[in-house]
């Protein structure tokens, strides 16, 4: 097995896939030739040519549009949008166009389409270039919302993705493209959309989330049981849309207490739908209310005072402190 | 370097017309090849539509039929540029160009499903290569242009074909189309209604430019004015424009220059924004009159011709809305199965609060 960031392991899957399927289409604004401003598609044009990963004007509902009108063509697109604030100009066609295609066409049609966008806090990057907006991609009926929290799930999760017919929004965090390098099979396998992951196992109290809150929940879950003994159990979602609600139930089954950590602003959005759920399954197991750590409910903030508008482990522990002392 | 063709964009396109409001040719060198027999065909569609638009409007009326945008007055753009497709190329139409998408071969009865609110409307038979009408002015112009590129990927000489009127032209979607098609060189052709309206608002209010086709220049692609009241004229401008994606060419923007009898749909009140006048004189140019005219004179048509296939539309779109009544209605259990391929597991639940 090689050694991933989780950049490389994307990059690692669409190179499988574009070998694998020559339906398989890459483009957006800069993929071609330098392959991203991320490098994640790097060397894929050399490799596959101008027709397979290709350049777009800078226009995003284009690229939308594009991918609608192939997807219905019989090909795979693998579209993105360079910063997930740009989506808005591609709603449209993203949220509206390919997401009813397969409903609008009583299934004559439908959108196999990935729209791969970057997006997430604690980079200091531009205004626009960093929002959590899967709650609100979340919310949009027909499609499937992916965030991965490691090389492994990234590669997985992007195969299974580009094979679904259905609309995937894939959304990779900015600050886990080089955090760290894992293990990857560098032949091919997915990890099922949907399903959730136990990263860690615990006794006293899930925590549920995903995408770079993993890695902040698992530094808050070491700092809790070195200092208090307390067992923490961690649940990546990583697919936000559809939520694995099985596998929270049966982790408050064992803990009987969750708090639900993402970066996204705190109403209305994924941990609220986990919450929801979680009443609607379990709640007679649960012996303290589900707390959230997020983000205030304000527009994301400059780069000056992100790193204390993001959930930190001090507040997961705060959280979890309250879920334990009910 | 070559100098920036300033005089393109400055001075007022002439609409290309093939006949006069009289029916005489008065451009020999754009007459299109047709035979007879498709010159009879293509003015039996025309009168065809147009019975077919009087009843929808009354079927509207009587509660029949759901949403329905009227379509009298562009019988020559819509079976025009049909007409001079083949069956192979493909049509993202918007949501009045019906006429067109069931002359492609979505049988009558979907399209009042569709209009009647029940997806099968939009289930289109496969090898007939049409999308639904698109509702977001727009969206579908880029639709057409993903359509060419596949096409183009494919290598097949074929060409995708998208409508939108002039309202449809200050979307951002339309610009960013054209501009698309530019870069990639596709083989489609963006063809605009210009009927002088966007629901209410003139086409004064809509752009400074002089014209439509003037928009292409932008966007580095080809851009013709036509009189949308022209049968023939439509039909060579797409022909040619046709040939021109068939050939690698790239695409083409065509206005046409017509208008719609009727008010933009059966809930407007068109007397509010427009003047009896205007619309005698546009009455006057009716595409069908004028087109029957030519044909009389080649001894092809007559008033009789025209009452027979009335009739004969009449007891179709009779046939044809007994079908759509008599379609089973959708349910809540099969709109949840049409989200995705394989229905995830919380939508199998939600179905229960359905029974």
């Amino acid at each position: 097995m090689a050694q991933m960031n989780m950049k490389e392991a994307i990059r690692d899957a669409l190179r499988v896939e574009l070998k694998r399927d020559p339906n398989v289409l890459l483009f957006g604004e800069d993929v071609g030739h330098v392959g991203g401003v991320f490098r994640a598609t790097e060397g894929l044009q050399k490799e596959f040519g101008e027709e397979r990963v290709f350049d777009t004007p800078l226009a995003e509902s284009a690229i939308g549009g594009l991918a609608v009108g192939l997807g219905v063509q019989g090909f795979r697109p693998v579209a993105e949008i360079q910063f997930v604030g740009f989506i808005f100009e591609a709603l449209d066609q993203m949220a509206i166009q390919a997401s009813r295609m397969r409903y609008r066409s009583g299934g004559r049609y439908n959108s196999p389409i990935v729209f791969r966008t970057p997006f997430g806090g604690g980079v200091k990057a531009a205004e626009l270039h960093t929002d959590s907006l899967e709650g609100l991609l979340a919310q949009t009926p027909g499609i499937k919302v992916v965030v991965p929290s490691n090389p492994y799930d990234a590669k997985g999760l992007m195969i299974a993705a580009i094979r679904d017919n259905d609309p995937v929004f894939f959304m990779e965090h900015l600050n886990l493209y080089h955090a760290f390098r894992a293990e990857v099979p560098e032949d091919d396998y997915t990890v099922e959309l949907g399903k959730a992951n136990v990263v860690r196992e615990g006794s006293d109290v899930t925590i549920i989330t995903y995408g770079m809150m993993v890695h902040t929940s698992v530094k808050a879950a070491d700092e809790l049981e070195k200092t208090k003994g307390i067992k923490v159990e961690i649940i990546d979602l990583r697919t936000v849309s559809p939520i694995d609600i099985d596998t929270i139930v049966a982790s408050i089954q064992k803990t009987n207490r969750a708090i639900v950590v993402q970066e996204a602003q705190k109403s209305s959005g994924v941990a609220a739908e986990v919450i929801a759920q979680i009443n609607e399954k379990a709640i007679l197991h649960l012996e303290a209310p589900v707390l959230r750590v997020a983000g205030p409910d304000t527009v994301y903030p400059f780069a000056q005072i992100e790193d204390t508008w993001l959930p930190t482990p001090t507040r997961i522990i705060d959280a979890v402190n309250k879920v334990l002392e009910f | 370097m070559s100098k920036v063709p300033y005089e393109v964009y400055t001075e007022e396109v002439e609409a290309l017309s093939v006949l006069s409001p009289d029916g005489e040719i008065i451009n020999k060198d754009k007459l299109p090849e047709l035979t007879d027999d498709q010159l009879k065909e293509i003015m039996y569609r025309m009168v065809f539509t147009r019975t077919w638009d009087d009843r929808a409007v009354n079927l509207g009326r009587q509660g029949r039929l759901g949403f329905y945008a009227p379509v009298s007055g562009q019988e020559a753009t819509m079976i025009g540029s049909e007409y001079a497709l083949q069956k192979e190329d493909f049509i993202a139409p918007g949501y009045r160009d019906i006429p067109q998408i069931v002359w492609h071969g979505l049988p009558l009865y979907q399209a009042f499903l569709y209009s009647r609110g029940h997806q099968h409307g939009g289930q289109v038979p496969d090898g007939v290569n049409v999308l639904m009408p698109q509702i977001i002015i727009g969206a579908q112009i880029l639709h057409a242009m993903g359509i060419a590129m596949g096409y183009k990927l494919k290598k097949q000489k074929q060409v995708a074909i998208t409508y939108t009127g002039d309202g449809g032209s200050s979307e951002g979607d339309f610009y960013e189309g054209l501009n698309y098609a530019g870069v990639y060189k596709l083989p489609v052709i963006f063809f605009v209604q210009n009927n002088g309206y966007a629901i209410t608002t003139p086409f004064a209010k809509q752009t400074a430019a002089l014209s439509i086709a003037h928009k292409a220049v932008a966007a580095g692609i080809k851009g013709v004015k036509i009189d949308g009241m022209d049968v023939l004229a439509v039909i060579k401008a797409v022909q040619e424009a046709a040939e021109r994606g068939r050939n690698g060419e790239g695409a083409t923007l065509i206005e046409a220059v017509t208008y719609r009898f009727r008010p933009h749909s059966l809930s407007d009140d068109a007397s509010k924004y427009r003047s009896k006048e205007e619309e005698g004189e546009w009455n006057a140019k009716d595409p069908i009159a004028r087109f029957a005219k030519y044909l009389e004179k080649k001894g092809l048509w007559t008033e009789e011709d025209t009452a027979r296939v009335k009739e004969e539309a009449k007891a179709k779109v009779n046939e044809e809305i007994k079908k759509a009544e008599k379609t089973e209605k959708m349910t809540i259990s099969g709109l949840i199965d049409s989200m995705f391929e394989s229905t995830p597991k919380h939508l199998e639940e939600q179905k229960a609060d359905f029974k």
